[in-house]
């Protein structure tokens, strides 16, 4: 079976002065296509970094990561990346922001063409009344619509998001799943999203991707999420496998929680003298 | 009480109170004139005025108006070439000023972005600036005098520069050009990494990069740049219209301190000071307007 995309001993480290300092180590992970994966773990346990890897924001040491048959090298609008923070522009307007990907990457089609893109994907997120408007007349659920248009907008082979829906309230949070969940039904496009929200990744994904601690993080566990769709909250959270899931999840961040002693690294032979704190790296310090 | 308050007569009393005192302080130091009239030995009248007190040369605030009435009723009259009214000598120097600050956010500009985006062009050229920074205008208009010492510049719309007007323009920007420089090197530095990853993902140009994601990203710091730069180059004015004899506020300033006539110096001092205010104050207004963008 052939997978969209496949993660092959992706690793990440940082040379410092005491040696590398490794964030992910043998990262494997085969998606495919039309999935969407959640990648879940303790803040700064490397899942942004691989994410960013992924995003071509930030290099990979050693490994691959192999999109639709191509090796992925450096960044590019075939990946639509949702920010944590919605990285809107704020100089520009809505509208504008969005644009200014549809520019790059439909530019052989004709203006008028390229504005309806622009206006199909925000008034589907809910900003038809408000995509004049400029990112601080907006509230955050509302500039985090923008970035999730923006992202869609670009019809990408694979949707990045970085803890999408950490900066805001819970009700807009269902507000967003719900926005996002329609979207992705619509365009079935391959997503992976990283998240420590566990009823996040259990309402929106197929798998969920448990990751280990850092440093030296890798796949620890996968979950299959049998939840039919389209999606409803209440049907989901009704389920009889749900609370065995949730439980199985949380029970795993637990476990990863106490670093010391460390169950997975404490069976390694080798250890490594690894620096208590991650160096700060312009993508992987945000988790 | 709070009549006082309600009318707001706090924020123009109190100025107002301030003006007051200073203008007292003034009259006090100031020299005062007695006049005597005698009989000299032929029995004809002489007068004698004779100044005294703790500056005996300095005109009192009354006298400075007496002598600047003209200068001031009549601010357009040119009666010659250094006999101007006040705001005909504050336009000759705005313009010369316009035309260096121009100069220097040309320069301070791209200079201030090389050094923003570049660590290798920071580490070599950071040190000469810090360096240059603090020279005094003072300092710069005789080497400004001897590079265009035998430069005539003629421009295309018939305007020639001389020597003395081109190191006078060469001064003003030279001078005024680092806090462009500073912040604008700031500003880019302090581009949040989210908008760059943004132009990153979508992978814009380099040209679209800096005009859609770098450059209005670091408008806020260029205009407090372009502020504290507009600052300097009015101050080096008064510098470079003395030493090249140029008429303007600072010419006339430097000629009439020539000519004994001190009222004047106090009046071009006004001038200048309320004019570099108002300047100040319109910067600030645009200022604000990007700050919010």
């Amino acid at each position: 079976m052939s997978h969209y995309v496949e993660f092959s001993q992706l690793t990440k480290s940082y040379p410092t002065a005491r040696g590398p300092a490794v964030i992910v180590k043998d990262f494997n992970l085969k998606i495919s296509r039309g999935e969407f994966v959640a990648l879940i773990g303790h803040s700064g346990c490397g899942k942004s970094t691989v994410l960013s890897m992924v995003a071509g924001l930030s290099e990979i040491t050693s490994g691959a990561i192999v999109l639709a048959g191509k090796e992925v090298v450096g960044a590019g609008p075939d990946r639509g990346v949702v920010f944590q923070s919605p990285a809107l522009l704020p100089w520009m307007t809505a509208f504008e922001n969005v644009m200014l990907g549809i520019d790059q990457v439909f530019y052989t089609a004709a203006r008028a063409e390229r504005r309806q893109i622009a206006e199909y994907y925000l008034s589907i997120v809910g900003l038809g009344e408000s995509m004049h408007k400029r990112p601080a007349e907006l509230s955050q659920g509302m500039r985090q619509r923008v970035g999730i248009a923006r992202a869609f907008a670009l019809s990408p082979k694979m949707l990045l998001l970085d803890e999408p829906f950490g900066m805001l309230d819970s009700l807009t949070r269902f507000e967003l799943q719900q926005v996002l969940l329609e979207l992705w039904r619509r365009e079935k496009i391959t997503a992976l999203m990283v998240t420590h929200d566990v009823d996040e990744a259990l309402f929106l994904s197929d798998r969920i991707v448990c990751m280990t601690d850092g440093p030296e993080a890798e796949v620890g566990d996968i979950l299959h999420v049998p939840f039919p769709r389209p999606r409803e909250r209440q049907a989901v959270m009704e389920h009889p496998d749900y609370y065995n899931l949730r439980e199985h999840l949380i029970e795993f961040l637990e476990i990863h929680a106490h670093k010391t002693p460390h169950p997975i690294e404490a069976e390694k032979p080798h250890q490594p003298t690894a620096p208590p704190e991650i160096p700060s790296a312009p993508i992987a310090a945000v988790s | 009480m709070h009549w006082f308050h309600r009318f707001k007569l706090d924020s123009f009393l109190y100025p107002l109170l301030g003006i007051g005192l200073c203008l007292l302080l003034w009259y006090g130091v100031a020299g005062k004139s007695t006049v005597t009239q005698t009989k000299d030995d032929w029995g004809d009248t002489v007068t004698i005025t004779k100044r005294h007190g703790l500056s005996a040369d300095l005109p009192t605030p009354a006298e400075t108006w007496e002598a600047s009435r003209s200068y001031v009723l009549e601010p357009f009259a040119k009666r010659g070439e250094l006999d101007q009214g006040i705001l005909r000598f504050t336009w000759l120097s705005l313009v010369l000023v316009a035309q260096g600050y121009a100069l220097a956010l040309l320069l301070g500009v791209p200079v201030g972005f090389c050094l923003g985006l570049s660590k290798t062009f920071a580490k070599m050229f950071d040190p000469i600036f810090q360096v240059l920074r603090p020279v005094s205008p003072l300092a710069w208009l005789p080497l400004g005098m001897v590079l265009f010492l035998s430069a005539k510049v003629e421009m295309p719309g018939g305007t020639a520069y001389t020597a003395s007007e081109l190191a006078a323009i060469f001064t003003i920007a030279i001078c005024s050009m680092w806090p462009t420089v500073l912040n604008t090197a700031v500003g880019v530095r302090a581009i949040p990494q989210d908008y760059l990853n943004v132009a990153k993902v979508l992978k814009l140009s380099r040209t679209k990069t800096l005009f859609k994601v770098l450059l209005p990203a670091t408008l806020p710091y260029m205009f407090t740049g372009f502020r504290l730069s507009l600052g300097i180059a009015w101050l080096v004015i008064v510098a470079a219209e003395m030493l090249t004899g140029r008429p303007g506020v600072g010419g006339f300033l430097w000629q009439q301190y020539n000519a004994l006539s001190y009222a004047h110096i106090i009046l071009c001092i006004l001038t200048i000071g309320i004019v570099g205010f108002i300047l100040d104050r319109m910067m600030s207004l645009v200022e604000a307007r990007f700050k919010t963008a």
